[in-house]
């Protein structure tokens, strides 16, 4: 068969082809540039090689707010995922509270991110804040700005309560989807709530959690905002996250290279990582 | 063994879903609810099951009154117009999930699934999931669940509006016979008249919440008590018209006059509805009565055997259906002729009251 050969189909993606260059590729090529050069200021580069990227996968810092940043993700989601999906499972699914609801779910999400670090900054402060004051008078020693413990659990305590609501929110979206007949026929069949979740409910939320599940990811991977406000990655460096150790390095200490060098690992990771949950959790769909 | 409702009644809100209604359905027996969306066939089905409850009226089953008794204590299964299977169950555990909950031993199980699957030629695909299979397999599925337990009452919720034309014919054809040895009451809702047709059985014609008539289909078909029945129990619609009768003759409000043959003789003099069903309205002059009919065309609708035309007459629209291929330019004068043996009239207040020579 003779195709027809007509190269001005080009032309249309041109224009979206100069956007994405102009807002990712050249950006991301520019830390390319600084990942593998050496620079004294000047303007002077100097090649590096490898050299940057091996510092940082050696460097045991960098280690360590891997760590604290893989303990963080794997907690939130442990946390916000069912938590999420049980909202959404006594929500309302008719009736004038279905709105009601659905707005004050939406809540935290319409909240700018770092005045969430404040208001749970000031939440938690243990002399005037609602909850430390709350905690300390009743007998718990609760400090976030001095204990690790404290700031670990209020950061988490902080995220579940800013972003459990999109897990609510998609997981209500899938579960409203489901036609009345499923439910019907599970009664018919005699199948109780918990066969009801577990065969049909569960299932048909399958595709809505994996994105939920991703998006939770990979923004709680990326989070700088609220920790930043909330503890500045303290005490110490108890709650430097991959994303505050990256800014420390690249404006406190203005270690271009070895910092452009730890952007591009760092979203190696979370491409990583995301494709390998995608294709788990999409794995047996195809068969 | 039966299934009756007694004056039974639904309503939500100020809405009401069901008028008083009794019905009796036998063992054995294959009912079909008739009627357009909305008429109530899926509440009445629902009531029947027990997943809703009546407001007002009693359900009962061989001798007893089950009214209110949960549907899991009733030996009931449905099938739905979506096809309804457990996603992450192979057709196999589909097929055995009833099964399963009544904890029937392992072997039975087998046995009973193999069986089904093999009258519903689904043999093959045991192992796939429900996502896996084209929708006539994943109807068959959900029927082949329905009908693996012995249920006593087995609804079926348009089960073939979601297919398309050929796997609808195919099923149709097979369904009958699934249901052949079976000592169970069978119900079956359908929008499409001609589906009622096929399939025989008791029909049972709803209109807005209210049974109109039920009895065996073909006599409904030919003898609508009411003008109601006669509309919902036709596709494309009844045409209807108004008439006065005048000593031995019919007249109309465009001046049209024919004799009064059959029962319609006897009938007093006074206003009437006469109703024709299409196919009895045609290009050709046939049958025993016929009478010139005209009106402005409309519509043409030319399938390689068959001609529908709709056209104007006297403020109604009118259908005709024929056979062969019958060319009319839209917007002229359409002459056809009615066959009035074939007529039926209606009182003022919709009731049967005469049929033409031939349907008497």
């Amino acid at each position: 068969m003779n195709k027809l050969q007509n190269n001005k189909a080009w032309l249309f993606v041109l224009p979206v082809f100069a956007l994405v260059a102009f807002n990712a590729i050249i950006p991301l090529m520019t830390v390319v540039n600084y990942s593998v050069q050496e620079t004294f200021g000047n303007n002077e580069f100097f090649w590096a090689g490898v050299m940057w990227f091996e510092e940082i996968l050696n460097s045991e810092r960098f280690h360590a707010s891997l760590g604290r940043q893989a303990i963080f993700t794997a907690s939130i989601l442990a946390i916000e995922m069912p938590l999420g999906v049980a909202i959404a499972l006594t929500m309302p699914r008719k009736g004038p509270w279905v709105s009601v609801c659905l707005v004050l779910m939406a809540l935290p999400l319409l909240i700018p991110w770092n005045v969430v670090g404040a208001m749970w900054n000031i939440f938690a402060l243990p002399d005037i804040g609602f909850l430390g004051y709350t905690l300390n008078s009743l007998g718990i020693d609760f400090n976030f700005t001095r204990q690790p413990e404290d700031a670990w659990f209020t950061l988490i305590l902080m995220d579940v309560w800013h972003w459990t609501s999109l897990v609510v929110l998609l997981a209500y979206a899938g579960l409203s989807s489901i036609p009345d007949a499923y439910y019907q026929a599970a009664k018919i069949d005699g199948a109780g709530s918990w066969a009801i979740f577990r065969y049909i409910q569960l299932p048909k939320l399958r595709r809505v959690l994996t994105i939920a599940f991703l998006l939770r990811f990979m923004d709680s991977f990326m989070i700088y905002t609220e920790p930043f406000v909330l503890t500045g990655g303290g005490p110490g460096n108890s709650t430097t996250l991959l994303s505050i150790d990256l800014v420390k390095i690249a404006l406190g200490q203005f270690d271009l290279g070895p910092a452009a060098a730890m952007s591009l690992i760092y979203f190696l990771i979370i491409l990583l990582l995301s494709w390998v949950f995608y294709t788990v959790m999409t794995r047996n769909e195809e068969q | 063994m039966a299934l009756t409702l007694k004056g039974v009644t639904k309503r939500v809100g100020n809405a009401v879903h069901i008028h008083p209604t009794d019905l009796t359905f036998e063992t054995g027996s294959f009912n079909i609810l008739l009627g357009s969306t909305l008429a109530g066939k899926t509440t009445l089905m629902q009531l029947m099951a027990g997943l809703e409850r009546p407001l007002e009226g009693e359900v009962w089953f061989d001798g007893k009154n089950v009214t209110g008794m949960p549907v899991q204590k009733r030996n009931v299964s449905m099938v739905y117009q979506q096809f309804i299977n457990y996603p992450n169950m192979t057709v196999f555990e589909n097929i055995a999930s009833p099964l399963r909950v009544a904890r029937a031993p392992e072997v039975t199980i087998r046995e009973r699934v193999c069986t089904m699957a093999e009258l519903l030629r689904l043999t093959p695909m045991l192992d796939r999931l429900p996502g896996a299979l084209s929708g006539g397999q994943q109807q068959r599925t959900a029927i082949a669940r329905a009908l693996v337990k012995d249920a006593d009452l087995v609804l079926l919720d348009e089960p073939l509006a979601n297919l398309d034309f050929k796997l609808r014919e195919e099923l149709r054809d097979e369904l009958p016979r699934l249901f052949a040895d079976r000592n169970c009451i069978v119900v079956y809702a359908t929008t499409e008249p001609t589906e009622a047709l096929l399939f025989g059985g008791n029909t049972a014609t709803l209109f807005e919440g209210s049974v109109t008539q039920f009895g065996p289909t073909r006599q409904i078909y030919r003898k609508p008590n009411s003008l109601l029945s006669a509309e919902v129990f036709s596709d494309p619609p009844i045409n209807v018209m108004a008439c006065e009768k005048k000593g031995d003759h019919f007249e109309d409000a465009d001046g049209a006059r024919w004799t009064a043959k059959g029962t319609a003789a006897g009938l007093s003099d006074g206003p009437y509805t006469l109703a024709i069903r299409p196919h009895f309205v045609t290009p050709a002059a046939t049958g025993a009565d016929p009478v010139p009919v005209s009106g402005r065309v409309l519509v043409t609708e030319l399938s390689g055997s068959e001609s529908i035309i709709h056209f104007a007459r006297g403020g109604q629209t009118w259908v005709s259906q024929s056979h062969g291929i019958h060319a009319f330019e839209v917007g002229s004068e359409a002459h056809l002729h009615a066959d009035f043996s074939q007529a039926l009239y209606f009182a003022p207040d919709g009731s049967f009251a005469a049929a033409g020579a031939t349907q008497s």
